[in-house]
């Protein structure tokens, strides 16, 4: 946990943070040079639309991770989710039940994990997430077998294409979202708790921390925030199938771990992950728009995730590791 | 105590595959055929191969994703070399694919031994980057069947008294694990840093060798075990095997191989892979619907851990009562 310290220019330059802002200008100088279409107010704006669906859940998974646990099931609860709406729109529930719906099994999916693991102690947050993240693309495909689903009604496209005056919605959620877990995070009792579980929580246990609720709890609010991104998700796509998302938790994972949240778990700021997102997001946009195929992509995320954990191995990093 | 409880385990996943093996048998007849049981061994074989390097990994309380991406890039670099070079002897490509996988694994080893990365993260980051370079390699292409010259192919089709090569090579390795872990040096060292790695570092084994050495052996049973998919499905591509990752971790987590490092049996690696493999082989038999398979292997998966959760729960408070008395 980081103490409370006299405040120091160098140290506070010296952050992590600070050198994921200097890669991201470095991302977006580098896109400019490339295309000449990239600096263009519209086209920043809107790329934000194609990669915000799953930062939604970047946000708990900064919890997990700083707890020390880890949740892979969240790219299938987000199919799950996705084809239980629409399955249930096209069975004649209202849309707006439809929606509901979906958060509500986004929830219960969470709430499972969370039970088992709390309940099963012996067992770690990979093995329980890995059987979880099976069953339920398991359930999804039960459902939906190969088809897919959609005609949903007009309005529903808002939520993943709409704007209010200039701003796209999603961006307007996400920043909402954003200011809700950093304020959970870094100004309430809860957020300190949750890094005292992610020090050590026996000791968290007998100070009297309930452990086992809030453990419940963020891994509920993930189930949540997938069944949120199912919403943008399946709005951006008009339809949807068993095997959309696949691939979203290991993105989702990479965004966090490059935002400087330690994997041992304790450690790390919810702006550090935000920061990743965007990096992440711009710097596929950036890509793309000069035809670099996306594995190429993958060559740099890689080369940065395993950068990000191997430099604050390095003594220089102020941070005590 | 704890040796009762883990054979008092074993019996049970032993019971449990009887079991379903006789209830497959009475649903359909042809299950328990010389000719189907072999050619479950041979779709078995290479996650059983990579089982066994998993099992190391874990034991070091590690676990390593990249192995789906090392498994496609060495099966993609084999298949491009003999499309080119049409008269390379089989036994070069295998040759090649195990030195590719060991150079990814080392690269995975390094990170995790001297980089003080936590495995799980380092084997992330290297995942997309070998995919990455998955694709540089072929361009984005498939490497098609009539690209590779019979030869090759001849690998997963060729037999040795009538059992097929992909079944002797899985024996062979299980036999040289089995050795390793029982009598060798190195071997008995995974278990120590495993089960408690600081005591294994005061009684003077080199943690950051054993590790690095874990991790290299895991990439070169990925690379072998990626000609011989390459070869047995006659087609490289970029997604190869991708998540295949997880059904290995499965497998080992089936086979009783504890996340916390410290234990993990040959024999029980078999019997998941060998549950696994009944599993992915009986139920088109039965007719389940395929759409149904996925949860099926995720819910017994789920079940056979927490059953194995609660046979160590009984055992410690067991011991509990004997100190009391």
């Amino acid at each position: 946990m980081e103490l409370q310290q006299p405040f120091s220019l160098k140290r506070f330059f010296l952050q992590w943070e600070w050198m994921l802002v200097l890669i991201f200008v470095a991302v977006n100088v580098i896109n400019m040079n490339l295309s000449p279409y990239y600096l263009d107010a519209e086209g920043l704006r809107d790329a934000t639309m194609s990669f915000l669906d799953k930062a939604f859940i970047v946000l708990p998974m900064v919890f997990i991770i700083i707890l020390g646990d880890i949740d892979i099931s969240v790219a299938s609860i987000v199919a799950l989710a996705s084809v239980v709406m629409a399955v249930s729109f096209q069975a004649g529930v209202p849309m707006a039940a439809a929606m509901v719906i979906c958060l509500l099994v986004g929830t219960a999916c969470g709430f499972v994990n969370g039970w088992l693991i709390v309940r099963f102690k012996e067992l770690s947050s990979v093995i329980v997430t890995l059987a979880t993240m099976i069953i339920f693309r398991g359930i999804a495909y039960i459902i939906l077998e190969d088809q897919s689903a959609g005609k949903f009604p007009a309005w529903f496209k808002f939520l993943g294409w709409g704007y209010i005056g200039e701003v796209p919605f999603m961006l307007i959620m996400f920043v909402l979202a954003v200011l809700f877990f950093s304020w959970a995070l870094h100004k309430t009792a809860f957020g300190r708790r949750v890094y005292s579980m992610g020090n050590n929580v026996t000791a968290a246990r007998f100070s009297g921390i309930n452990v086992d609720g809030i453990r419940i709890l963020i891994f509920t609010v993930a189930g949540l925030m997938s069944g949120v991104t199912a919403l943008f998700l399946t709005s951006r796509m008009g339809s949807t199938r068993p095997n959309v998302a696949t691939g979203y938790e290991l993105e989702v994972i990479t965004m966090v771990v490059l935002g400087g949240v330690s994997t041992s778990g304790g450690k790390g700021r919810m702006i550090g992950a935000v920061i990743a997102v965007f990096l992440i997001g711009y710097l596929r946009y950036g890509l793309g728009l000069i035809n670099i195929p996306a594995q190429i992509l993958l060559i740099v995320i890689g080369s940065l995730l395993v950068a990000a954990v191997l430099v604050p191995n390095f003594k220089w990093s102020p941070r005590a590791r | 105590m704890a040796d009762t409880t883990r054979s008092f385990r074993d019996a049970g996943l032993l019971g449990f595959i009887i079991a379903l093996s006789v209830l497959v048998q009475i649903l359909n007849p042809s299950f328990l055929s010389l000719e189907n049981l072999a050619d479950m061994a041979k779709n078995t074989a290479i996650l059983s191969i990579l089982s066994v390097g998993m099992m190391l990994v874990i034991i070091t309380r590690g676990i390593d994703l990249s192995i789906g991406a090392t498994l496609a890039l060495s099966g993609m670099v084999a298949a491009s070399t003999v499309a080119m070079w049409r008269d390379t002897h089989p036994l070069v490509a295998i040759t090649l694919g195990i030195g590719i996988g060991l150079a990814c694994g080392s690269i995975v080893g390094v990170l995790v031994a001297r980089g003080k990365v936590l495995p799980i993260i380092a084997s992330l980051g290297l995942m997309n980057i070998f995919r990455g370079i998955t694709f540089l390699v072929s361009d984005g292409k498939w490497i098609s069947a009539n690209q590779m010259p019979a030869s090759f192919k001849g690998i997963a089709l060729s037999s040795f008294l009538g059992i097929n090569a992909l079944i002797w090579i899985a024996l062979i390795i299980y036999l040289l694990a089995w050795w390793f872990l029982t009598w060798n040096r190195m071997g008995r060292q995974i278990y120590a840093v495993g089960s408690n790695p600081e005591s294994a570092r005061v009684s003077g084994i080199n943690i950051e060798r054993t590790l690095y050495w874990v991790y290299t052996l895991m990439g070169g049973l990925s690379g072998l075990a990626g000609v011989l998919w390459v070869s047995k499905f006659a087609s490289a591509q970029g997604d190869t095997a991708m998540g295949f990752e997880l059904s290995v971790i499965a497998a080992c987590v089936l086979g009783g191989v504890s996340i916390a490092g410290g234990s993990g049996k040959i024999s029980g690696i078999l019997m998941g892979t060998l549950l696994l493999g009944i599993l992915n082989n009986a139920m088109p038999l039965v007719n389940v619907s395929p759409f149904w398979q996925t949860f099926i292997q995720g819910l017994i998966i789920l079940i056979a851990v927490i059953i194995n959760a609660l046979v160590k729960r009984r055992a410690v408070r067991r011991t509990m009562q004997k100190r009391n008395i």
